[in-house]
């Protein structure tokens, strides 16, 4: 199935045209989060992410890769530190050497070529980016702060404390249903907030500032696409 | 320096006069009403200041017809016209909480730099 039988067949058509034509795609690196003031003294919590420079390193293509997407380098590094391979796939944007691949889905139309630069200043305040990020990994969590189960009572001769409780019925079905919520390994994964607003932009230091919080520590790696719903 | 911290500087002000906890000040507020702008005077103790760059505040204490009132302001806020150093307290730690339990001729605080 197409993408535009898929995604974005809610879309109106309007919109369809929006996604299409303002598809915008960077890497960055997470500094922290920060506040900023707005005129009329309403302050706004802000993302403040080094966004780009990126280079278009490849454009996958529907009938030659299977799907149409573009892959950007980000974080220059010197050529002694790649690899034999890399090198060679490097070489064919001809734009340096780069710590950072990331790919991202794109319509077939969309006017990306390899060796492309691209920097923070496509985007512009008030836009909404999806932002993809690895969260903080919190080890192995039980069902209370993994998936908020509310727990039983502390004291007053509660002997029902964190535990799971009931993960399911009996004889009938004999197993527990997959997908249950149960105890395990929470974050490190990757993860998209979607619909965040861009509150101010800076070309000259390749900053970009986003409203809200998005996944992973600071220093990690982002990356960042205008909105899939708007 | 990072991104981070540039950030953080740029939205600070430089007009912000220097202020302790103790100090008495007279913060003019800009309030808009429908079209016009107008400032409001808040004058009071400043009994708390938190430090962290531009998300610093502080909190200024007064007795309004009796009743203690207190607000806590961004230092850096826009909505901030300017701040005036009154008198500066003499005080012996940094967040004067105590000043909540007390009222009328106990709820003083010394002027510093006099004998």
């Amino acid at each position: 199935m197409s993408p535009e039988g898929t995604i974005f067949s809610f879309l109106s058509i309007k919109n369809l045209e929006r996604v299409r034509t303002m598809k915008k795609a960077l890497i960055g690196k997470k500094l922290g989060m920060t506040q900023i003031f707005w005129e009329d003294g309403s302050i706004v919590p802000v993302t403040v992410i080094e966004a780009g420079p990126c280079v278009v390193i490849q454009r996958k293509e529907e009938g030659k890769d299977g799907y149409d997407a573009v892959q950007l380098g980000f974080g220059r590094i010197k050529e002694k530190n790649v690899k034999k391979p890399l090198k060679g796939h490097f070489k064919k944007a001809d734009k340096g050497y780069f710590r950072v691949l990331g790919e991202f889905h794109i319509d077939s139309d969309a006017d990306f070529t390899v060796g492309q630069e691209l920097k923070v200043d496509m985007f512009s305040i008030g836009d909404y980016v999806d932002v993809v990020g690895t969260t903080k990994g919190k080890g192995f969590a039980g069902g209370v702060k993994r998936h908020g189960f509310r727990g039983g009572g502390g004291s007053h001769g509660s002997m029902f404390h964190r535990a799971p409780g009931s993960i399911g019925a009996s004889a009938d079905p004999s197993r527990v249903f997959k997908g249950k919520k149960l105890p395990g390994h929470m974050g490190n994964a990757r993860k998209t907030t979607q619909n965040l607003i861009v509150a101010g932009v800076r070309p000259q230091d390749n900053l970009l500032m986003i409203k809200g919080a998005v996944p992973g520590s600071r220093n990690g790696i982002v990356l960042i696409t205008s909105a899939i719903k708007m | 320096m990072s991104g981070l911290d540039m950030i953080e500087k740029e939205q600070m002000r430089g007009d912000i006069p220097g202020f302790k906890a103790g100090d008495t000040v007279k913060v003019h507020v800009k309030i808009v009403e429908g079209q016009k702008e107008r400032i409001q005077i808040f004058q009071g103790v400043v009994i708390r200041k938190r430090r962290g760059q531009n998300r610093s505040t502080f909190t200024v204490r007064k007795m309004s017809s009796g009743i203690g009132v207190e607000r806590t302001f961004p230092t850096h806020s826009p909505v901030i016209d300017k701040i005036e150093v009154i008198t500066k307290g003499k005080v012996r730690r940094a967040k004067l909480y105590y000043l909540r339990g007390l009222r009328g001729k106990k709820a003083r605080i010394k002027e510093a730099g006099r004998k």
